[in-house]
């Protein structure tokens, strides 16, 4: 008989997401591939500042809560403390890690850093109350572009996994989302491989997460998921940007 | 005794580090402390150590932050403009009570300022250097020698109360070569059950944090911190005398500038003028008990300074203004000569500087 219970790796508290945000569904992946690949007893995890700011009370290995943006920088040193026994993930969102924390994701990414980055990218900062992001699309409007990114004033969207893909660095690259089952299915698969990639000494793997912000956009939670569909993934195409293993493989 | 070998104040602190168990250093390459991680890139591999060059200051004090999260003995150094970068670790790892040790090469500033000697972060060092109410442990070497034992004490400090550990040099500290003797006693590293190290599943899981949204709870972070800090000062405080018992006229002074005035007291006395010197090895907590106990018979105080006078606004609380207190100083790379220093000394001896 198969019952529904929670991973061990997440702890058994009432989550402070709004309602229909998808940090729950992701939090919860992680916790599975945790529990799965049997590393909770040897993980670390680093929480951002952003809406997930307080991960730490959620995952049930030891976590640490890292300065806005420097969660990579952390978990190289993490990392590094001991990279024998020392499985490290990050779990950061769109501000965190592609604005203010650009440089610490970029030279980790480019060093080729043992560790395992989880990306949400919701193209808004939820925490503070839905300002533009670094991933906002063109035309969004938020608390800081009120009448719609206006990109001859405030530039484009960073695509992330498009960027880090032209660095000879990183190990494994992949961008998914969460809004339906099947979604979920192939998310699970990246982030396991996210962290089995680290377990077996891989490098930097990053999983760009395209998530919802019902509260910050303005919409009901399903609507939030259908935007994703049709207004996310288009500019954010979903997929494989790198994976150095297969290549080799392959040649 | 010990054999002594001939080194750079640079390079004294990372053989020191080494010594007390460091082998993890983070840096960002900057004038006038290069050396400490050039040592650190080539001994750490060899004895199986971490030396990473960091992509920025930013980066390198998260890289320790992370370390220091882990439980083990981790370094960065800087020098002034990199230390302004630091400061936001520096306050996350006093909100975070973790150990590290941070050295500051002292440069001329604001802004870019120059490479030359200086001791202008003299405020940023003693009032913590971030945002936020903290201290750090702040010394001050004034010799190759005891830069490497500063480092060594810096580490124990810093693991002992887990807070950050400063050594506040300065230009000349970092690049002159005396002999050294690295002959320290080692104390063992304190146990760090705090520690992200993983749970095995055989406790509670740690988090290292220094968020706290309840108004009352970090009222009480703050104020058992300050508990901590009080300990310090009562248990830590470090200065050397020079001729104070009698003196009419008493220097304070650290670092280099302390070198210097030394000269200018035994100048002064061959003189027939009772001069001595109070040179403050800890800069935070500072030793206010040779002020309070030399205010009741010195005259006057000449605060010598690489700096346009920040340490003279500690002279002046420990001593509670009872006599007056003046300024000698350079700043800019510049150091005072002894000349100069005498020329205070005559000056406030005749009474004519106020």
């Amino acid at each position: 008989m198969v019952v529904f219970d929670k991973p061990h790796a997440l702890i058994d508290v009432p989550l402070h997401y709004c309602p229909g945000c998808t940090h729950g569904i992701i939090h919860r992946l992680v916790a599975e591939v945790i529990d799965e690949l049997g590393i909770e007893g040897k993980t670390i995890g680093i929480a951002p500042v952003g809406c997930s700011v307080m991960a730490y009370n959620y995952f049930n290995c030891d976590m640490i809560e890292a300065a806005h943006g420097r969660a990579p920088a952390v978990a190289t040193g993490v990392k590094r403390a001991d990279p024998e026994n020392h499985i490290v993930f990050t779990y950061q969102g769109d501000g965190d890690l592609a604005s203010i924390g650009m440089a610490e994701t970029v030279h980790a990414a480019a060093r080729n850093e043992n560790i395992t980055v989880i990306f949400i990218n919701n193209a808004i900062y939820g925490m503070t109350g839905g300002q533009m992001a670094p991933t906002s699309l063109p035309g969004q409007v938020t608390q800081t572009s009120p009448y719609g990114r206006d990109t001859k004033h405030c530039g484009f969207p960073i695509k992330v996994c498009e960027m880090l893909s032209e660095l000879e660095g990183p190990e494994y690259l992949e961008r998914v989302t969460v809004n339906s089952v099947k979604n979920i299915r192939t998310a699970k698969k990246a982030i396991k491989k996210a962290f089995q990639n680290q377990i077996d000494g891989k490098g930097f793997s990053l999983i760009e997460v395209i998530s919802s912000c019902p509260t910050n956009w303005g919409m009901t939670p399903q609507a939030a998921l259908k935007w994703i569909d049709d207004k996310m993934i288009p500019y954010y195409p979903l997929g494989v940007y790198k994976d150095r293993s297969a290549e080799k493989e392959a040649e | 005794m010990a054999d002594k070998v001939l080194m750079k104040g640079n390079e004294a602190i990372a053989e020191a580090a080494i010594i007390a168990g460091c082998r993890h250093y983070f840096g960002y390459p900057i004038t006038p402390q290069t050396e400490v991680a050039a040592y650190m890139a080539k001994k750490m591999p060899k004895i199986g150590g971490c030396f990473l060059q960091a992509e920025s200051e930013i980066a390198a004090i998260n890289m320790v932050y992370g370390v220091s999260s882990a439980g083990k003995r981790v370094m960065t150094s800087s020098s002034s403009p990199g230390i302004s970068l630091k400061g936001e670790g520096l306050s996350y790892l006093a909100g975070s009570d973790l150990p590290a040790l941070v050295v500051n090469v002292q440069r001329g500033g604001p802004g870019l300022g120059g490479i030359q000697p200086s001791q202008s972060d003299y405020f940023q060092a003693t009032r913590g250097g971030g945002h936020g109410d903290y201290h750090m442990i702040v010394l001050a070497p004034a010799s190759v020698q005891e830069m490497a034992e500063l480092t060594v004490k810096g580490f124990d400090l810093a693991d002992k109360y887990r807070m950050t550990s400063m050594i506040l040099a300065d230009g000349t500290m970092g690049q002159m070569m005396e002999p050294v003797s690295l002959d320290f006693d080692i104390k063992p590293e304190p146990e760090k059950p705090w520690a992200t190290t993983g749970t095995k599943l055989e406790r509670e899981h740690n988090i290292v944090n220094s968020l706290s949204l309840v108004p009352e709870e970090l009222e009480t972070l703050n104020m058992k911190r300050y508990e901590r800090y009080k300990e310090v000062e009562k248990n830590e405080t470090m200065y050397e005398e020079y001729m104070v018992d009698d003196a009419d006229i008493i220097i304070a002074a650290f670092g280099i500038a302390a070198r210097v005035s030394k000269n200018a007291v035994n100048e002064a006395r061959k003189q027939g003028i009772k001069a001595g010197l109070i040179r403050p090895i800890t800069l935070w907590p500072f030793p206010k008990a040779p002020f309070e106990k030399a205010v009741e018979h010195a005259k006057a105080f000449i605060s010598v300074e690489l700096s346009m006078g920040q340490m003279i606004e500690d002279v002046k609380l420990a001593t509670s203004c009872k006599v007056p207190v003046t300024l000698c100083n350079r700043v800019g790379g510049m150091i005072p000569d002894p000349e100069q220093v005498l020329k205070s000394i005559i000056e406030v001896n005749n009474g004519g500087v106020e």
